[in-house]
């Protein structure tokens, strides 16, 4: 049952083979058999997930049920959950019970599927391999000594094993789509915009991004056109009509023409991901698609950009956490001085605090103009680039990570060479373009992640050369043993 | 040596929107605390932040209406601090592209005008209120003014002393009520000011260093404050000393201001564009249909007030200091189809005098408008004379009712009837032998007596005009 796809288990609750309610328990059971050794889960909501297991059954009774009525999902613990706690990964939210739902718990919700319980991440979602949590360090499924990538870690564990049918995340500067490549999973970050960020406690406001986790090309865009749409409550939702994306998949990609860009396959990349990658591309010429290289010639700044604008943002979003109204307050301050330096030195874990002393420095008087104005120039550069590239290529193609999946603790203390690993995805959040990751093969028996970008609204594109791929490999449908 | 003054004013405008500048909660004033707070208010973690097209409205209004720039495209920012009632840790506020900028305001005094400068206008939303009081040791946090929209507008360093400070804050008070975009109440906090205040040697080009002053929630204070300023600034100077770069706050009791923060401890706000908001983009059409519904400006209403009505410029500049006073008696006129000059007369006499006596506004009138008309209808017609009229008027203030109602009730109706006011001046002459044999030596000077005498017999309800009339002719 959880090597089913979407698809095949709504066919499967559509035939009355099983109900939602027996469907949830088997994943409620799967996560109380597994996660102990994955840690994916923050909290587990059993008797919310059924009563609403129990809703979508009696809708199919009705005959008012959706395509995806009954299908068990995970929220990353970022999205706002009414009742439920919602701590995004740190101590600063251990207390926090959310009053309201994000729009895109609501929207799940009102698409009839069930909440079995909250994701682990990097604390506030910054981090790229899920050691900044609160909760503890997430496991690879497919070798427990490696990291599954971050910030959305647990959600990519959990799919990857099995224990959730799908999940979303969110993407910042890669925190989709690395974790769905270290875990063989696809991944996608919708345009900016175009997923509301109501409800998605935010890390770095221009460049937050919800999407789905999941298993296939095919579930990725199932779940976005569930979780996509405009939202009057976030004043950068788009307001553009809905898209079915999942309309495409089956065309075939005869005609399309694929960019590489240089810069992407240069020194940095792993030699043995590179052949991968290889690989997948003679596959994707094979179906028809042409080749170009191309070249993104400020690359190179990506990460030193992001490193201003993400901290810069984060130092403000991250001022209310502050003790007075809700989460983490220290014990017995002297007074109001002490108990916001307390309460946020206590909350706040190590990475947290670096990159809002960055963000703060970068915006202080006197360092404004040298490094956030220059950083948002630099910005336009980066979107320029991709807009170049679009003239001639319809998708970039490149690697989502320089490497598989590091060990647990390789690079905890060493943050430079943690924030190179996102040197691939950075850019398209600073663009505000799309992008995906799809499993392409393994090195070391760790998956390798393969990154389609696209320009503005390409995402139904990138499922159908994502879907067409997958049509044409069984990568996606590798399993990581020990999780039967 | 002689100093000069140098004022510019930061004023805060609450606008009157049903809600708030970013969320949907109400901003009427007054709830038990924390009742009208959203969790948008609340800065809860994933709220985000929604314009109200209400307050960009009024914005724009406003700007239209002091000859500013609305600007097309205008930015909002956040203003980084950490304080209890400020929940999300910043302020969304406008910094470098504000939506209103360069405009200007023409203050009058009593023997000259000046024209004001107005370097910006820009939209913001309020703090919450810390309660230091109640709570023993502890803070009490009420977030229900917490995104108020404000609208804070800044002047140019433009005014010389606190009477222009005043002039200026009292016309700006007067705009923005006429405009209907704030209700001007200073004491729940509608209309709050700050003044930046130096004093240079006269003659010197370059500013002096200025002090902030803060607190200043009534014209007194204003004109109280800047003045203890000007003068703490200058003995400063006078004995060699210099004037400190800081924020003031004025201490009202002890009529003083005295330091909070200098510039070394003052914040720095790490103000940056808020990504939660795109920029602010306003369309022509939108201007436009701003513009066509702006009401009619004081100086607009002053001039037609002189045109239409023929009132002196000081009459049509006192009736149109508020919307309200000019409505009520554009009213008065109206209902009463009485000459204007007797209306303004009464509007700025009797009905101006009570009012301040009881410390009334114009609103609060226990005379209407339609009833004040009640009165001058009987005096344009000569039912009763002006000074009966007065006798009419402290009755109706008293409410006893409309101007026929009293004038019927008390008898007040005037005599009109010759043969009646021939007996009364009859009466008169044979009871003043004496003042009429002095009348007719010299003539002009007992007239008055006369007149007088009849009045005090017909109980002041002869008609003067006939009694006047008659009276020549009898003693002649």
């Amino acid at each position: 049952m959880h090597k089913k796809t979407l698809l095949e288990l709504s066919q499967t609750l559509r035939k009355r083979e099983i109900s939602s309610v027996e469907l949830t328990r088997y994943f409620l059971s799967r996560i109380e058999r597994y996660d102990s050794q994955l840690n994916s889960f923050i909290t587990i909501t059993p008797e919310l997930a059924l009563q609403q297991a129990q809703l979508a059954d009696d809708s199919y009774k009705a005959g008012t049920a959706d395509l995806l009525t009954g299908i068990p999902l995970a929220h990353k613990d970022i999205f706002c959950t009414l009742g439920v706690k919602t701590s995004c990964g740190s101590k600063m939210l251990d207390n926090f019970i959310a009053p309201y739902n994000a729009t895109v718990v609501e929207k799940c919700q009102a698409a009839g599927m069930v909440m079995l319980g909250k994701t682990n991440m990097d604390e506030f979602a910054m981090g790229s391999s899920n050691e900044t949590s609160y909760y503890g360090a997430v496991k690879n499924p497919w070798d427990t000594a490696a990291v599954p990538g971050g910030s959305s870690g647990g959600s990519a564990a959990a799919v990857a094993a099995g224990i959730a049918p799908i999940a979303t995340g969110t993407d910042t500067g890669g925190s989709i789509r690395q974790p769905a490549a270290l875990c063989g999973l696809t991944g996608l970050k919708p345009t900016y915009g175009t997923v509301s960020r109501y409800g998605m406690i935010a890390f770095a406001s221009s460049l937050d991004q919800g999407g789905p986790i999941a298993k296939t090309a095919e579930d990725a865009a199932l779940l976005l056109n569930v979780m996509t749409g405009f939202d009057q409550r976030d004043s950068t939702s788009l307001d553009r009509p809905t898209e079915d994306y999942t309309a495409h998949l089956q065309r075939d990609i005869k005609g399309l023409k694929i960019g590489l860009p240089k810069e992407y396959f240069g020194e940095g990349l792993d030699h043995e991901v590179a052949k991968v990658l290889e690989a997948a591309i003679k596959e994707l010429e094979q179906a028809g698609a042409s080749l170009h290289e191309i070249h993104l010639p400020n690359t190179h700044l990506a990460v030193p950009v992001y490193y201003i604008i993400a901290p810069a943002e984060c130092s403000s979003n991250l001022s209310r956490y502050d003790g007075v109204r809700f989460g983490y307050r220290c014990e017995n301050p002297k007074d109001l001085i002490d108990m916001y330096k307390r309460s946020r030195g206590e909350a706040f874990g190590a990475e947290v605090k670096r990159r809002i002393m960055i963000g703060t420095y970068a915006l202080s008087a006197g360092y404004y103009d040298a490094y956030y104005l220059k950083a948002q120039q630099l910005r336009r550069l980066i979107s320029n680039d991709f807009q170049q590239a679009f003239q001639q290529v319809d998708v970039i193609l490149g690697p989502t990570s320089p490497s598989v999946a590091f060990n647990l603790g390789e690079k905890a203390n060493d943050p430079v060479t943690m924030y190179l690993s996102d040197i691939y995805t950075i850019a398209t959040n600073l663009a505000g373009i799309p992008a995906l990751s799809i499993p392409a093969g393994f090195v070391n028996q760790r998956p390798v992640g393969l990154q389609l970008l696209g320009n503005y609204f390409s995402e139904a594109r990138l499922l159908n050369i994502a879907h067409q791929y997958q049509q044409r490999t069984d990568w996606h449908q590798q399993k990581p043993q020990g999780f039967a | 040596m002689t100093w000069e003054t140098v004022i510019g004013l930061e004023v805060h405008a609450q606008l009157a929107t049903k809600s708030k500048l970013f969320s949907g909660s109400a901003t009427a004033y007054g709830a038990p605390p924390n009742t009208q707070a959203c969790s948008v208010d609340l800065g809860l973690p994933g709220v985000l932040p929604v314009l109200n097209e209400e307050a960009v409205y009024m914005a724009c209004k406003f700007g239209l209406s002091i000859n500013a720039n609305v600007a097309l495209r205008s930015v909002f920012a956040r203003k980084n601090y950490f304080y209890p009632d400020l929940p999300k840790g910043y302020q969304i506020s406008q910094y470098e592209l504000p939506v209103v900028e360069r405009g200007n305001l023409l203050i009058e005094l009593e023997d000259y005008e000046k024209v004001i400068g107005i370097t910006r206008a820009h939209l913001e939303e309020d703090a919450g209120k810390s309660l230091h009081e109640d709570f023993q040791g502890l803070t009490g946090i009420d977030l229900n003014r917490a995104g108020t929209p404000l609208l804070e507008i800044v002047s140019e360093p433009d005014m010389r002393s606190a009477k222009e400070a005043i002039a200026y804050m009292k016309k700006l008070h007067s705009l923005v009520r006429y405009l209907g975009i704030c209700d001007g109440n200073m004491q729940e906090g509608s209309f709050r000011c700050d003044a930046n205040v130096s004093v240079r040697p006269k003659g010197q080009e370059t500013l002096g260093t200025r002090a902030e002053l803060k607190n200043l929630n009534s014209f007194r204070f204003v004109e109280r404050a800047i003045n203890y300023e000007v003068d703490r600034q200058i003995s400063i100077l006078e004995s060699g000393g210099t004037v400190l770069q800081e924020t003031r706050l004025y201490d009202a009791d002890k009529n003083e201001t005295r330091s909070m923060r200098s510039k070394e401890e003052a914040n720095d706000y790490r103000y940056f564009p808020d990504p939660d908001l795109l920029p602010l983009i306003i369309e022509p059409d939108f201007l436009q249909e701003v513009k066509s519904h702006l009401p009619e400006l004081p100086n607009d209403k002053k001039q037609r007030f002189i045109n239409d009505y023929g009132l002196s410029a000081y009459d049509a500049s006192v009736l149109t200091a508020s919307r309200e006073l000019a409505d009520y008696f554009e009213e008065t006129v109206q209902t009463s189809s009485s000459d204007a000059k007797l209306c303004a007369n009464w509007v700025m006499g009797d009905l101006s005098a009570s009012l301040n006596k009881y410390n009334l506004e114009i609103t609060q009138a226990p005379i209407s408008a339609a009833h004040l008309a009640g009165i001058l209808r009987r005096i344009t017609d000569n039912t009763i004379s002006g000074k009966i009229a007065k006798q009419v008027f402290e009755l109706m203030w008293d409410g006893a009712g409309n101007a026929d109602e009293i004038i019927e009730k008390q008898g007040l109706k005037q005599v009109t009837d010759t043969s009646l006011i021939e007996k009364i001046i009859d009466d008169v002459i044979a009871n003043n032998p004496t003042q009429l044999a002095d009348y007719r030596s010299d003539k002009d000077k007992l007239f008055g007596f006369f007149v007088g005498q009849v009045m005090k017999l017909s109980k002041g309800k002869a008609n003067p005009a006939q009694v006047n009339e008659l009276l020549k002719k009898k003693l002649s």
